[in-house]
């Protein structure tokens, strides 16, 4: 995995609350074996109309906010299933950090394991960030903070160990496997 | 030993603790059990195969079939009919990966294949004081039993393939309290729906609710199962009941469980996970069970519930009236008599023999409206085994339903199971997401007797109006 440290990207706005991992990805797009090339699924229903053709009113089709590399979303980004297709599908539109007052557990972890940065604001720094929107803003993963065209800056906080992963750019299974004695251990404990 | 009163997460939480989390690091959390099937493993097993691991612990991988999968049963030919390739293609890479990397798979033709959340249970590999994962939202069910169990991604999935262990930061607890009897004619589902409702769909956010109190107590291991199911759908990590009677009796004698002397000991130890006198939860709530109603959804999440017979609440908000345009629903207005087309029983949220057995009392001696599609899918191989012994199906048939092979179906729409675009489903399933049930579909989650009874008229009815016709009477 690549570290991430700081990036500068366009902000867009998906207001809706409650964006359900059903719509990040439908189920029908899980079929795939792979990890790859969820990216022009991502939204699907939002985003393409019965015949496959773009709809114009998806925030992400306004030509300000293509390629936009972080959502703002409403409370509770994430909700609903497990599926690691949510984070890799957003990942592979360009999306790098989603912003809401409040991100559903799972997908949280999911994203954090796949360097998309699940950043949660209070309402009054959400309010300061919409009127952002088609702006450029730096997220800096190691000083924590969202710094915006006008100098002003928001503070964010990311599970410390998490954190330290995406900065340095491990994951996490290789501290799993270093740790086999002690899970080792713990086994035998168990079975005495 | 500890001197603090703790619940029972701390308990089980306490008791699988490798390292201990810091300020640093979260636990290294052991698992005990973990379930996999072929939607979130793939990518799991090739992470595997990349850095030449093997798996760790076999005998605590339970592996099923079941997202995918068809519900119609191999044609003359002996093939499955596959929506497409990519489905077929999926289930024979979990297949493989099983051959590969020696795991037993509870796939077709074992007998015991099933929706992941059924066919553990039924085969007694859930047990109380547990952690239990599984690459899947909805593993809270196994919580039934008093275990700890959550839904993971596909990254954690290779973790605990790899390591059998999960780094895990400690979940807040909440205390959900029922107190009282539910009234007749409620189930499991309508609590759980009214529960989701009072709490919101992100109101379990972070925490792991505990169910307690004299309406929990009265539960059957299956409407247990159906409760802990949907803790998922109001945000929490997971949800479980302490063990007691109702659970060791259910347990006693399954394949998996511990057999004879030893199930007696396992049963002192399950006892002691019960949560002490004056633990302390980071929040509690009670609910009064005797104002639960026979429950359903109005909008496009778990949260958004009415009482059958109320009036879908006014839309204070844009999301609830993008719900209501989306629905084809209107505020102030109840939910009874709108056009039903497609009813579906089954899901790891109602998918057990009660659950069957609930929706066929109300079929028995009547018969599916003309224009309602009606899909009846059992849980698992056992579930149908056991449903078919009793003669459901034959209830099932008579009253005009499509009786199936076990799968999740319709609850996710992977197989080719899907509801047409703005066609209205009145599902016993846990989610009403837009386009869940297929692009554009409409669903109304509701309690199997709901569900019969809306399939019945054709239109969403209260089902106490659909009282049970007594067997000679049907006949």
């Amino acid at each position: 995995m690549q570290p991430i440290r700081r990036f500068e990207s366009c902000l867009a706005v998906l207001p809706a609350e409650n964006i359900d991992t059903d719509q990040i990805i439908p189920a029908r797009f899980l079929t795939t074996t792979e990890r790859q090339g969820l990216g022009r699924h991502c939204f699907a229903d939002w985003r393409y109309a019965a015949d496959g053709s773009e709809r114009a009113d998806f925030p992400l089709h306004r030509p300000e906010l293509r390629g936009a590399g972080v959502l703002l979303a409403g409370r509770n980004f994430g909700c609903g299933s497990s599926r690691e297709h949510a984070p890799w599908a957003l990942l592979d539109l360009g999306v790098r950090a989603v912003i809401s007052t409040q991100i559903a557990d799972i997908f949280r972890n999911n994203a954090l394991k796949n360097g998309l940065l699940p950043i949660v604001v209070n309402d009054a720094d959400w309010q300061r960030l919409a009127a952002c929107e088609a702006q450029k803003i730096v997220i800096d993963l190691e000083r924590e903070q969202i710094e915006l065209l006008d100098g002003g800056v928001i503070r964010f906080s990311i599970e410390p160990f998490a954190r330290q992963c995406l900065l340095r750019g491990v994951d996490q299974l290789g501290y799993l496997l270093a740790e086999s004695a002690a899970i080792e251990g713990f086994e035998r404990m168990r079975a005495a | 030993m500890t001197s603090y009163p703790r619940t029972i997460i701390d308990k089980i939480w306490d008791a699988h603790c490798v390292r201990a989390e810091s300020k640093d690091a979260p636990a290294i959390l052991y698992i005990d059990l973990h379930l996999v099937h072929e939607v979130t493993s793939p990518q799991a097993f090739a992470e595997l195969r990349a850095r030449g691991l093997a798996v760790r612990c076999p005998q605590r991988t339970l592996v099923t079939l079941d997202h995918s999968t068809p519900t119609l049963p191999a044609g003359p030919d002996g093939r499955l009919p596959f929506a497409d390739q990519a489905t077929a293609d999926q289930v024979s890479t979990l297949e493989h990966n099983c051959r590969e990397f020696g795991l037993e798979l509870h796939g077709f033709g074992s007998g015991r294949r099933g929706v992941v959340h059924v066919m553990g249970p039924e085969l007694g590999a859930t047990q109380p004081g547990m952690t239990i994962v599984c690459g899947d939202s909805h593993t809270a069910t196994h919580g039934a039993f008093g275990a700890l169990a959550f839904g993971i991604g596909t990254t954690e999935v290779s973790h605990v393939l790899a390591t059998q262990c999960l780094l895990q930061r400690r979940p807040k607890s909440m205390a959900v309290t029922v107190d009282g009897q539910l009234p007749p004619g409620v189930s499991a589902k309508d609590l759980i729906l009214h529960i989701i409702g009072v709490l919101g769909v992100d109101g379990g956010t972070r925490h792991v609710i505990e169910y307690r109190g004299e309406a929990i107590r009265s539960l059957s291991m299956e409407q247990r199962m159906t409760l802990c199911n949907m803790s998922i759908e109001a945000g929490a990590r997971a949800g479980l009941i302490a063990p007691d009677e109702i659970t060791f009796d259910w347990l006693r004698g399954r394949p998996r469980a511990p057999q004879g002397a030893a199930f007696e000991q396992a049963v002192e130890r399950w006892r002691a996970l019960a949560s002490d006198p004056n633990a302390r939860f980071d929040r509690e709530i009670r609910i009064d069970a005797a104002q639960v109603r026979p429950t359903i959804t109005w909008g496009t999440n778990p949260g958004q519930v009415v009482a059958i017979d109320r009036a879908v609440p006014q839309a204070n908000d844009a999301q609830a009236e993008r719900a209501l345009q989306y629905m084809g629903f209107t505020a102030g207005a109840q939910l009874i008599g709108h056009k039903v087309d497609v009813v579906f029983i089954g899901s790891c949220t109602n998918g057990r023999l009660s659950d069957l057995r609930d929706a066929a009392a109300v079929l028995r001696g009547r018969h599916v409206a003309k224009h309602v599609r009606m899909l009846v899918v059992p849980g698992s191989d056992q579930v149908k085994r056991d449903a078919e012994a009793e003669g459901l199906h034959h209830v099932f048939r008579a009253a005009g339903a499509e009786w199936r092979e076990p799968g999740c179906s319709m609850c996710i729409a992977m197989n080719g199971d899907r509801v047409a675009p703005g066609q209205l489903a009145v599902s016993t399933s846990n989610r009403n997401f837009e386009g869940r049930q297929g692009p554009g579909a409409r669903t109304v989650l509701a309690s199997p007797a709901t569900a019969a009874a809306c399939a019945i008229a054709g239109s969403i009815v209260d089902p106490r109006d659909y009282q049970p016709i007594a067997r000679e009477e049907a006949a």
